[in-house]
């Protein structure tokens, strides 16, 4: 029967194992509503945000914003990328490294140096190992709830390094919620600020600035930024707790399979050894 | 009597949502009061407070520590900041996160990150082998 125990002794491992990952697997579940909600929350800013920014584009002024023109050489690009903090969240991670490590590639290639800024334990762990790329700055554990001020540190490395020329082209990669089965690794490019395609029609009004242009408009679109990055870190989070739930539910899965396989398994070894204890006492009789 | 549309919002919340016949917030030049059809204006906000005269004859308070306030003759805009925010407080925080990079760096430990991860490789392919090996068991 030693077979049998230790068949046994693994089900017991494997249902605890199942154990867990049902309880992942529910607690993601309701962490995605909140996740969403916060979300919802967020979008009224940066709908109005996009609004400011778009009369800012139309209007007719001598002043443009460094964040505003691109540039025509490109030498250095940084990347912000918002990884998770924790594992167990299937391919979400490698997908979204995957495709930013090609675009890196492709930019070396090009003889373009790469610069990264990472939120999140995962890309940290990743981007600090990773040769000819340099980690400038980080943030990591932002928990379920982020606030925009745990991102401004990061995000003021980006932009002070886009301000003084040291790069010349940010990048932002992140994790797209679409829905609980589907997200999509994005990488968008962040500065120069990418004027929506309606926003070429010039207008012949002006704000009245107070006190003067520049020293409205750098907050403005700092913010601005600084509003898109923190939709992108609400995505991703909406994203990881979308795959963890996902990744646990099959996990949980492939467990009751298993259960299943090794319950038989553990039926049949039993069935044997008393058939093999009948046999034994039955031809010990025939023999007396 | 005419009304002006005002929205309040910050990065983590909608705050207001209204018409307003007046809306006065403290801008860095100054205390601004915009009626409707006030000329388009953008400004920054000083931490303070900006009060609303809701439509309906209520007054509305609302404490901003700071953001954006913008005026279009129909729209008033306040976008405002979830925290305390100054110069220096930015400067310190990108610091940081410069020093967390750092100590990242510092921290590296690959052979025992390797490890750690071979380890784990090899005990998922010892799972997997051990599931494979059951599955042919059972077809026999």
């Amino acid at each position: 029967m030693a077979n049998a125990r230790e068949i046994r002794t693994k089900i017991k491992s494997v249902q605890n194992t199942r154990k867990v990952t049902r309880a992942l697997e529910m607690v993601s579940a309701s962490k995605i509503r909140k996740a969403q909600e916060l979300m919802r929350a967020s979008r009224p800013y940066a709908r109005l945000m996009r609004q400011v920014i778009g009369h800012i584009a139309r209007v007719n002024t001598d002043y443009k914003h460094p964040f505003m023109a691109a540039r025509a050489e490109v030498r250095r690009v940084g990347y912000l990328v918002i990884s998770t903090d924790r594992g167990l969240c299937g391919g979400l991670n490698a997908n979204l490294f995957r495709k930013m490590l090609a675009e890196i590639r492709a930019w070396q290639g090009q003889g373009v140096e790469v610069e990264v800024v990472a939120i999140g334990q995962k890309a940290i762990q990743l981007f600090r190992r990773i040769k000819g790329v340099t980690l400038t700055a980080s943030a990591s554990h932002l928990g379920e709830r982020p606030h925009v001020e745990q991102l401004v540190g990061v995000i003021k490395v980006m932009l002070d390094a886009y301000s003084a020329g040291r790069v010349d082209r940010v990048q932002l990669c992140y994790n797209d919620f679409v829905n609980t089965m589907t997200q999509n690794p994005s990488s968008d490019t962040l500065l120069p600020l990418q004027p929506g395609s309606d926003l070429a029609v010039t207008h012949d009004w002006d704000y009245l600035y107070e006190p003067d242009a520049p020293s409205v408009l750098d907050p403005v679109l700092k913010r601005y930024v600084e509003s898109l990055v923190y939709q992108a870190t609400l995505e991703n989070l909406a994203s990881e707790q979308a795959a963890r739930m996902v990744a646990m539910k099959s996990a949980s899965d492939n467990a009751t399979k298993l259960i299943d396989t090794l319950t038989l398994i553990y039926n049949k070894a039993r069935q044997a050894a008393i058939t093999q204890e009948i046999s034994e006492i039955v031809s010990g009789a025939a023999a007396v | 009597m005419t009304t002006i549309r005002c929205d309040i919002v910050s990065a983590e919340a909608e705050i207001f949502h209204g018409e307003a016949t007046l809306v006065v917030a403290t801008g860095v030049m100054g205390e601004l009061g915009i009626a409707p059809r006030h000329a388009p204006l953008i400004t920054r906000l000083k931490p303070g407070q900006v009060r609303v005269h809701a439509a309906d004859g209520s007054e509305l308070f609302f404490y901003v520590s700071g953001g954006i306030l913008e005026v279009q003759p129909q729209v008033v805009t306040v976008l405002a900041d979830t925290a305390m925010r100054a110069a220096d407080l930015d400067e310190a925080s990108a610091l940081k996160a410069k020093q967390d990079a750092e100590q990242a760096l510092a921290n590296r430990s690959d052979a025992m990150e390797l490890a750690e991860a071979q380890a784990q490789l090899a005990q998922a392919v010892a799972q997997l082998q051990a599931l494979e090996r059951l599955r042919k068991q059972l077809k026999h």
